[in-house]
């Protein structure tokens, strides 16, 4: 799929779910062992046409996730390229012991794709949003985990993590629509963060979708006189620990913004990685006050949850 | 016959390693009922059905699902040359490779680690896919507990299997009516697991688990069926040694110097099985 100003557009409107779909129907021209498995979401995950049109690469195991994992597994130890996909809490909550002992402890490699992570199905209830798969995820050694900005990153890192040695869970955030972070193309590598803005007063870190709310917030404050650094933290875990801690110095304050809950997730890795550092300075950690709100819209629940530009703000305020 | 007299021999083979290697853990214990209750099983597997399991091509594939059940599994593997008499001593023994479940090791004959139940069949159902996909001819044997089918991922794959037509792939349900802490019964009756196994679309075929014929000739005429296979195999847990037979104490235990000599001493004496 070609990288122009038309495509990215095209990519951000069907959003990063219908996009992940898309690539797959290009990633199967170049890797002819990909498998993709599904647990009755092949709609859902933009897979409709590739399930037509490359049935012999395409496992449905219906609404049965523990034995996905374990099947992809067993399909892995034969070398083939498989990903699975389902709604995120399906995917990373429900078979968690299945990816530990298949993917963790025996290291066989796939690539999971964890659909409308965070808050986007904030309609159907908490059943269906997803904040603890990045905390959850992130206690199993030998998996990565990749939260793309937007459309154009997921088919970046949905690659990528074919071509990696460890299994990949990728979590992705947002609706159709999906702001673009992303305007060309670049350099994507599974572990090393992106700056997205450099500014000294105010490090933001975050990752998924809701790094354009940190865009908009640096804009603002910009206007106030308070500069800030903006990291795009796509893999939260192995984690650009370099990158944090060379930006982490002499901050009125760091932030890290996720649509997760901020026990486990983003926030947590980050407070880990600049605890080793006396230096560097006080961090606010924004997101999903671990608990769960009443359901609505995606836009009600980033502002319920504090997570808008205008909230943020108040929240940077308060602790400066 | 003369086939059935050599894996005989081997079960018997089997069943001394497989105390003798538990004696050695002394006080770390070991899961010594299961493993003796899928003795023969595993004899028949290892000395006759599956083939090239040491070689590179065509190489049919094992999993013991019933992970704890590994000394039989270690125990079969020293007895066909993949693990040395040494390395066998080492069973549960500080940073050995034998742990008291089977962790992944390619160079000795264990293709996945078990342990946590109800995972197995799951990877056996990839690895069978996967002999279709890549045109590989090689049979896949997933062993299981009959405890471990109180599992709901185990019928998570039991439904899936028939619907891939996976005829090259073998349940084995070690049916020796015993879990942990009581009986199947008292803990979580199974039921008719054949009934149950065939509804979900499985050819299942009911033997006496410790008959090596009858296991045998199973094995035999199973190839004609088109399905995935179900070999519900009924078992007594703790079988070969009187004291250890039916009697669950023996789930996961210390084995004296003395017990132990006294099974070696009854299993020497024994006739067959």
């Amino acid at each position: 799929m070609e990288i122009n100003e038309k495509n990215i557009k095209l990519w951000s409107s069907i959003g990063p779910r219908a996009t992940f779909g898309l690539s797959m129907l290009d990633l199967i021209k170049k890797y002819n062992d990909l498998m993709i498995l599904t647990c009755d979401v092949s709609t859902s995950a933009g897979l409709d046409r590739f399930r037509k049109q490359y049935p012999d690469n395409y496992l449905d195991l219906g609404i049965a996730e523990q034995n996905l994992i374990g099947v992809a597994a067993g399909l892995a130890s034969e070398k083939f390229k498989v990903v699975t996909t389902t709604f995120a809490p399906f995917q990373a909550i429900r078979c968690c012991e299945q990816i530990k002992v298949n993917l963790g402890y025996m290291k066989e490699k796939i690539t999971m794709v964890g659909l409308a992570s965070g808050l986007v199905l904030g309609n159907l209830g908490f059943t269906h949003c997803c904040i603890e798969d990045v905390g959850i995820l992130r206690s199993i050694p030998n998996l990565k985990i990749i939260s793309p900005s937007d459309s154009l990153e997921t088919i970046k890192a949905v690659e990528a993590s074919l071509n990696d040695q460890s299994s990949c869970y990728i979590r992705l955030t947002g609706g159709s629509n999906n702001p673009i972070i992303n305007k060309k193309d670049y350099d994507f590598k599974i572990g090393k963060s992106i700056l997205l803005n450099e500014g000294k007063d105010i490090l933001i870190i975050s990752a998924g979708s809701i790094l354009n709310e940190c865009i908009e917030v640096a804009e603002i404050l910009k206007n106030e006189n308070l500069s800030s650094t903006i990291i795009n933290m796509h893999t939260i875990k192995p984690l650009d620990e370099e990158a944090i801690i060379k930006h982490a110095k002499n901050k009125k304050l760091i932030v890290t913004i996720e649509e997760h809950n901020i026990i486990g997730g983003l926030g947590s890795a980050v407070a880990e990685t600049i605890s080793k550092d006396s230096k560097t300075s006080k961090l606010l950690r924004l997101g999903v006050q671990d608990n769960y709100s009443k359901s609505g819209s995606y836009k009600y629940l980033k502002k319920i949850n504090r997570l808008v530009p205008e909230k943020i703000i108040e929240d940077i305020k308060k602790n400066l | 016959m003369e086939r059935v007299d050599e894996i005989k021999k081997f079960s018997k083979d089997l069943r001394k390693k497989i105390l003798h290697t538990a004696f050695l853990a002394g006080s770390a214990s070991a899961h010594i009922g299961g493993a003796l209750s899928i003795a023969d099983l595993i004899s028949v597997l290892f000395k006759y059905q599956i083939k090239n399991f040491t070689k590179k091509k065509n190489r049919d594939r094992f999993i013991l699902s019933k992970g704890h059940a590994c000394l039989a599994y270690y125990c079969a593997l020293n007895l066909i040359g993949s693990i040395s008499d040494k390395e066998l001593e080492t069973f549960e023994k500080d940073n050995s490779n034998l742990a008291g479940h089977p962790v992944k090791n390619r160079d000795i004959g264990i293709d996945f680690s078990n342990g946590s139940l109800g995972m197995g069949l799951s990877i056996g159902i990839g690895l069978s896919i996967a002999s279709r996909k890549k045109n590989d001819d090689y049979n896949v044997y997933v062993v299981l507990g009959d405890g471990e089918c109180n599992e709901g991922s185990v019928w998570e794959a039991a439904m899936s299997a028939p619907k891939f037509q996976l005829k090259n792939l073998y349940a084995i349900i070690d049916k020796n009516n015993f879990q942990q802490t009581g009986s199947n019964k008292e803990i979580m009756d199974l039921g008719n697991l054949s009934a149950k196994w065939k509804s979900f679309g499985w050819e299942v075929l009911e033997i006496d688990g410790h008959d090596i014929f009858k296991i045998k000739s199973c094995f035999d005429k199973s190839n004609s069926f088109d399905k995935p296979k179900l070999i519900l195999a009924n078992t007594i847990k703790g079988k070969g040694f009187s004291l250890t037979e039916n009697n669950n104490e023996w789930h996961h235990a210390i084995l004296t110097e003395k017990k132990y000599n006294d099974a070696i001493r009854e299993i020497e004496t024994k006739d067959g099985n």
